[in-house]
């Protein structure tokens, strides 16, 4: 097996015992985005130089971290000091953050080497990276599809094996419907696990960063590392630290989970709704007690979703002017002008929309009628799930309700491209924790994922039920993407 | 759900947004759509619900009033498209 198609435990074992070092780590994964990124187009910066001399300081270092030069590749619309962040849009094509966000912080005390910046739709907004103002990605396992979005970027280079893991971030299924599509596993931490100080702003009260990761001890691992309480971000909660890889106990007997009825309906790809009931027999065979459940609420969420989700979106967005930072156009004659043509230039099409459709929502006579209602509606889907929780440990879906389709496909139909999100958004919505496992392919050989969504701060359990799914069912070693052209 | 041009042109301008024509009527068409589903939310029962604005509801985080020095002032002048004398520059305000 090639070192960079080992997950990082296994590399940490490796090294450990002395059987590869960490320059052999660097040059397997630098080789292997030499030889595949040209078909995957998964980063927009690659810092190839900054790396080795990175791994060169690291080695010069006496007592450092045990995971110190181990590799990772970062989401664009993450901060990093001194190389690009983008946010895969013109507005911020040359932009340089003064400052790391703090899960970049927590990343370089561990010592570990980014290999760059990876591609995303632009802002986070959408659902298969096509929104991108530098580059289509492709999916690793068929290169004329998506790899699923936002954080496709992500998830694409983790399965080609380009990076043994990636941060990503996660508004209303970001990380895991690109983690479904790709074959990979993504998790997205409750809201306020993980300081979002740095993580450029799409909808302030749902985004979460969250982890893309080849197997399930590799996202309690990178979860360790960037959860905690951070004084830069109010929003972020202040607990007691805990060890998330003590809670992969491989045991799920007596563990119940509810099947919301509403996620095997008309709207499901049948081959999906065939693996995820196999997902659930599984379970059963397991000791798993299984039930079916309700969740009424899941057609508002989606709708509530695109309402909050764009209202947030309209007022982020507003601090790009051309003044401070970010694009500035040519053409203007007074200030109202500047900002005007510097928005209208350096944002791309599906932002605008966002832009549009937020801005409608919130202003004046409709207010009330979509943006208050839907807060309500945010009451409501919060209130559904914590009673869904009086009985379930964990809800269980599908990740998304297709595989990943072709690049092209959805890109004129707005609306089927957000309708693609309805399993994903009402965990967002509630600021739930959640997790997509991949659990088997179609008939065309493409990745299906299912969801398990836990109680608020309860990674531990649905990290513990995906491991234990994991260890039987070993998709990673049954399954490999084939960059099929 | 209807959505004339004039909406869709004075929201645009709210957002700071100039539309070209085949921009306008694209969105206009979005927009209508996107709604049309949107409004699904008028049929949920929230009756007496109150608002959610988030997923923790946290209000008013405090922290000591301390002056830190985080960024120095040429790191945040140095994305600015225009910048004099250690200032961002802007086109002229007042005739």
């Amino acid at each position: 097996m090639e070192i960079y198609e080992l997950t990082v435990h296994e590399l940490l074992e490796k090294l450990d015992k002395k059987e590869i070092t960490k320059e052999e780590v660097l040059t397997s994964y630098q080789n292997r985005i030499e030889e595949k990124e040209k078909d995957v187009q998964a980063f927009i910066t690659i810092t190839d130089k900054e790396a080795k001399e990175q791994l060169k300081k690291i080695e010069e270092e006496e007592n450092t971290s045990k995971l110190a030069g181990i590799p990772i590749g970062i989401k664009d619309n993450i901060c990093t000091k001194g190389v690009k962040t983008t946010c895969a849009s013109r507005m911020l094509e040359n932009f340089v953050s003064p400052y790391d966000a703090t899960v970049i912080e927590k990343i370089n005390n561990e010592r570990l080497i980014s290999l760059g910046k990876l591609n995303m739709d632009e802002f986070a907004m959408g659902g298969s990276t096509e929104h991108s103002y530098f580059k289509k990605t492709k999916n690793p396992w068929n290169l004329n599809k998506v790899p699923g979005g936002s954080s496709g970027g992500s998830a694409a280079a983790v399965a080609a094996g380009l990076v043994p893991w990636a941060l990503g971030s996660d508004t209303g299924g970001s990380v895991r419907q690109p983690a479904a599509f790709c074959g990979v596993v993504g998790l997205k931490p409750t809201y306020g696990l993980i300081s979002r100080y740095g993580l450029v702003a799409f909808a302030s009260s749902l985004d979460q960063i969250g982890t893309l990761t080849k197997d399930v001890e590799d996202a309690a691992i990178l979860l360790n590392i960037i959860a905690g309480h951070d004084e830069k971000d109010t929003t972020s909660a202040n607990r007691e630290k805990i060890d998330y890889t003590k809670c992969l106990k491989n045991d799920v007997k007596g563990l119940k989970i509810g099947i919301p009825k509403q996620y095997f309906g008309d709207g499901i790809n049948s081959e999906v709704k065939d693996a995820i009931n196999e997902v659930i027999k599984q379970y059963e065979k397991m000791g798993a007690t299984v039930e079916e459940c309700s969740l009424d609420v899941a057609d508002y969420a989606l709708a509530t979703y695109y309402i909050i989700a764009c209202a947030e979106a309209s007022s982020n967005l507003g601090r790009f002017d051309g003044i401070r930072y970010g694009y500035r156009t040519k053409d203007f004659s007074d200030l109202k002008d500047l900002y005007k043509n510097s928005r209208s230039e350096g944002f791309g099409e599906e932002v605008k929309r966002r832009i549009i459709l937020g801005t409608y929502v919130l202003s004046s006579g409709y207010y009330d009628a979509y943006y208050k209602k839907a807060q309500q509606v945010r009451t409501l889907v919060k209130n559904e799930f914590e009673n869904n929780f009086k009985k379930y440990d964990v809800i269980l879906t599908p990740t998304s309700p297709n595989v990943a389709f072709d690049i092209g496909s959805k890109i004129d139909n707005p609306l089927e491209m957000y309708l693609s999100d309805v399993c994903t958004v009402p965990v967002n919505i509630a600021g739930l924790p959640a997790i997509s496992i991949p659990c088997g392919v179609n008939s065309e050989g493409m990745p299906i994922g299912f969801q398990l969504i836990g109680n608020r701060f309860e990674e531990t359990t649905i990290l513990n039920a995906a491991y234990a799914y994991e260890k039987e069912r070993k998709f990673r070693q049954n399954y490999k993407p084939e960059f099929k052209k | 759900m209807q959505v004339s041009k004039e909406e869709i042109l004075h929201i645009a301008k709210l957002a700071d947004l100039n539309l070209k024509d085949d921009e306008v009527q694209k969105y206009r068409e979005n927009l209508e759509e996107i709604l049309n589903y949107a409004n699904i939310v008028n049929n949920a029962p929230i009756e007496g619900l109150e608002e959610t604005i988030s997923g923790d509801n946290t209000y008013n985080v405090f922290r000591k009033d301390e002056i830190k020095q985080t960024t120095t002032r040429e790191e945040l002048l140095q994305n600015a498209p225009e910048q004099q004398n250690g200032m961002f520059k802007i086109p002229k305000v007042i005739n």
